[in-house]
């Protein structure tokens, strides 16, 4: 009580007071560490069926990382991720069956290629004042361009796509492992790992705070400022790049990819869907999305394969996954905006 | 919402108060006016220096303007969803394959000639646009959300889409055909089928505009759509507007499932081109404009054809798609929009 009195009214502080330090950061990565001892255990304890789910989930949320680096974040809704998936899917392909260079290597250049090219039609939309629905079918008629592009050049094998030579042996620097390798699900798991840092670091970052205001409200922003453009082209290049590596990694693992499953709208629709799911604009609603997300359809299929009763006349149908998904992603939308992880967020903080 | 149709719905009404001159009418026209003759120009180029046969081009001219009317039908359905609700409607194509497996069922088990279970699959198609426009999306329009709706449709789309194919499978399907036979146009073929498609697009968008310009519901449309908050204060009932013009959207696209069943195989999946297309055609007449959506339609339906001339394959898709960049780029109003 006495010592209450005795503080001044109005007590200065310095700029480097411990008691102004955001935590949140500090918690954040304290979590991903916790996260990073799962995921190297994790591989040691699946057989090899879960192994394949577990690749895919993380492929899911690298995607959707990405994705939500420049839609969550930045406000600037993409439906056309498939474009830069598939610039880092046919990087990898082409450099290394054309000219066998490492898929290492092919992950820098995809990287830098996919970030000009995102920046690029940012920029072009930004500049002609596309917003929202406008943005989202902007960058979803690339993506189909894209597509189309792929399929009629002759030194992209058109419709034909591309098929990874099988080596001999394992080979780190060639990025192929023997079937089951545990590798293939640290490798990943470790671009995850960077990823969700680096993400980490941006939003508490300068830019990064820049581009969360200018998603808020752009002229107020812009009056304090900030340089709208530029933050927004740092976010959709970050989130191009990081999107492109997932494709890279993509063609390494499935040994195979053509037009379709590079640049085809469900590619767009797999980055969108984890996000939104697990909550946009979140650090980790994209990891929980598609947490819940990639296993699904394996799971729904092993239901249909050995149906109870009750399912017996859906035994050998194709589609329920996408229907359950799809039912959960309009569910998610209307009755928890905020997704998975960010309404738990906002309850336990009440 | 879209400021052109805004002030595009707001010029209408004053020139229907104050008589314009002759002179602003024709500025007004001057874009599409452009865009019809530099059309007409292509043509003709291609027919003089194109080197190609000139049956051929004459051939491809009418399969582009055929195929265009029905694009037209798909696109007005989802222009006037966007120029009143503000929804861009992901789930269209889907909702144009739904239609045509409703035409279908009614076809193989009902037994009732196609042109007939079109006419059954209007209302079926307007109430389901009713039910999901009430129960799904107008809590998110009204709030005025931007992404929400965009998701929902999405959503919606793979839904429809997984759904048939739950219960139809992947297999393609066919339309029994009630007529069959073909007329010759200067020399070209056109199929009765693909004509009555084309017949129909054409009515349905003359129809849809007396609605929306003569009838005090279409009056309704126009206010919610010009400015909503002033048409909710002057008693009109938004929501209901709302729910009725995604139907009246659904059963654009019911009227082209029934015509294009006939035409088509059916896939779940054989509606997804049309959202694409559908999408760069409204774009290119301008969101919410259902003159725009005819001639874009007609004038997308002949840069197909006519591009398939050079660019076999999936290439004359390029070109569309090119033109779609273009036009969003430097004309994101669209060719019939109001200039910004």
């Amino acid at each position: 009580m006495t010592d209450t009195a005795a503080r001044p009214l109005h007590p200065h502080v310095a700029a480097d007071d411990p008691r102004l330090r955001d935590r949140s950061a500090l918690r954040s990565y304290a979590v991903l560490a916790g996260l990073t001892l799962l995921l190297a255990v994790v591989p040691l304890l699946l057989d090899d069926q879960s192994e394949t789910i577990a690749v895919r989930t993380l492929i899911f949320a690298i995607m959707a990382v990405g994705w939500n680096l420049m839609s969550g974040y930045g406000g600037m809704f993409s439906f056309g991720h498939a474009a830069f998936f598939g610039i880092g899917a046919y990087a990898d392909a082409y450099l290394l069956v054309e000219h066998q260079i490492s898929p290492w290597i092919a992950m820098v250049v995809a990287a830098v290629l996919s970030a000009a090219v995102g920046m690029l039609i940012a920029w072009l939309c930004l500049r002609y004042k596309l917003a929202g629905a406008y943005f989202a079918l902007a960058t979803f008629a690339f993506a189909q361009m894209f597509l189309l592009v792929v399929q009629n050049l002759d030194f992209l094998r058109r419709t034909e796509g591309f098929n990874v030579p099988i080596l001999p042996e394992n080979s780190m620097w060639m990025l192929q492992f023997e079937q089951g390798s545990d590798l293939y699900i640290w490798i990943p798991a470790i671009i995850l790992i960077l990823a969700l840092a680096g993400v980490i670091a941006f939003v508490n970052s300068r830019s990064g705070q820049y581009v969360q205001a200018s998603r808020d409200d752009e002229t107020a922003a812009a009056s304090l400022g900030i340089n709208v453009l530029r933050v927004r082209l740092i976010a959709v290049g970050m989130s191009c790049a990081l999107t492109s590596v997932a494709g890279v990694f993509y063609t390494q693992y499935y040994f195979f990819v053509g037009p379709e499953q590079a640049f085809g709208s469900a590619v767009s629709i797999q980055a969108i869907i984890p996000a939104v799911i697990g909550g946009i604009g979140t650090i980790w609603g994209p990891l929980i999305g598609a947490v819940v997300v990639g296993p699904l359809s394996e799971l729904i299929a092993n239901l249909l394969r050995d149906p109870p009763p009750f399912l017996e006349f859906m035994q050998g149908v194709t589609g329920l996954d996408v229907a359950v998904y799809a039912t959960l992603l309009i569910a998610i939308v209307l009755f928890m905006p905020k997704g998975i992880y960010g309404t738990l967020r906002d309850r336990w903080r009440r | 919402m879209t400021s052109s149709t805004r002030t595009d719905a707001a010029t209408r009404d004053s020139g229907a108060a104050v008589q314009r001159s002759f002179g602003s009418r024709l500025r007004d026209m001057s874009v599409p006016l452009t865009v019809l003759g530099a059309a007409v120009l292509a043509i003709a180029l291609v027919y003089a220096v194109g080197g190609r046969d000139p049956g051929l081009v004459t051939q491809s001219v009418v399969t582009g303007l055929l195929l265009g009317g029905v694009y037209a039908l798909v696109s007005i359905g989802l222009t006037l969803i966007f120029g009143v609700l503000g929804i861009v409607n992901f789930a269209q194509g889907s909702m144009l394959t739904l239609s045509m497996f409703i035409v279908y069922s009614l076809t193989t088990s009902a037994g009732l000639p196609v042109y007939v279970a079109t006419l059954v699959a209007i209302p079926l198609m307007f109430g389901f646009g009713v039910l999901v426009q009430s129960l799904l999306l107008n809590k998110l329009t009204m709030t005025g959300n931007q992404e929400g709706p965009l998701l929902v449709t999405l959503g919606m789309s793979l839904l429809i889409i997984n759904v048939l194919l739950m219960i139809y499978g992947g297999r393609p399907l066919r339309v029994p055909s009630s007529v069959s036979g073909s007329v010759t146009v200067f020399g070209a073929i056109a199929s009765y089928e693909r004509l009555i498609a084309f017949g129909g697009a054409l009515l349905v968008a003359v129809l849809l505009t007396l609605v929306l310009r003569r009838t005090s519901f279409g009056l309704s449309i126009r206010a919610v759509s010009s400015n909503t908050q002033g048409a909710a204060l002057v008693g009109v009932n938004v929501r209901r507007v709302y729910a009725l013009t995604f139907g009246i959207g659904a059963a654009c696209v019911a009227v082209a499932g029934g015509l294009l069943s006939p035409i088509l195989s059916l896939t779940p999946s054989v509606g997804e081109q049309f959202t694409i297309l559908a999408f760069v055609i409204v774009v290119l007449g301008g969101l919410g404009s259902v003159t725009g959506a005819t001639v874009g339609g007609l004038v997308i339906g002949l840069v197909q054809t006519v591009g398939t001339l050079y660019l076999p394959g999936t290439g004359s898709l390029v070109l569309v798609f090119s033109v779609f960049v273009l036009v969003l780029f430097f004309r994101p109003q669209g060719i019939f929009g109001a200039s910004q």
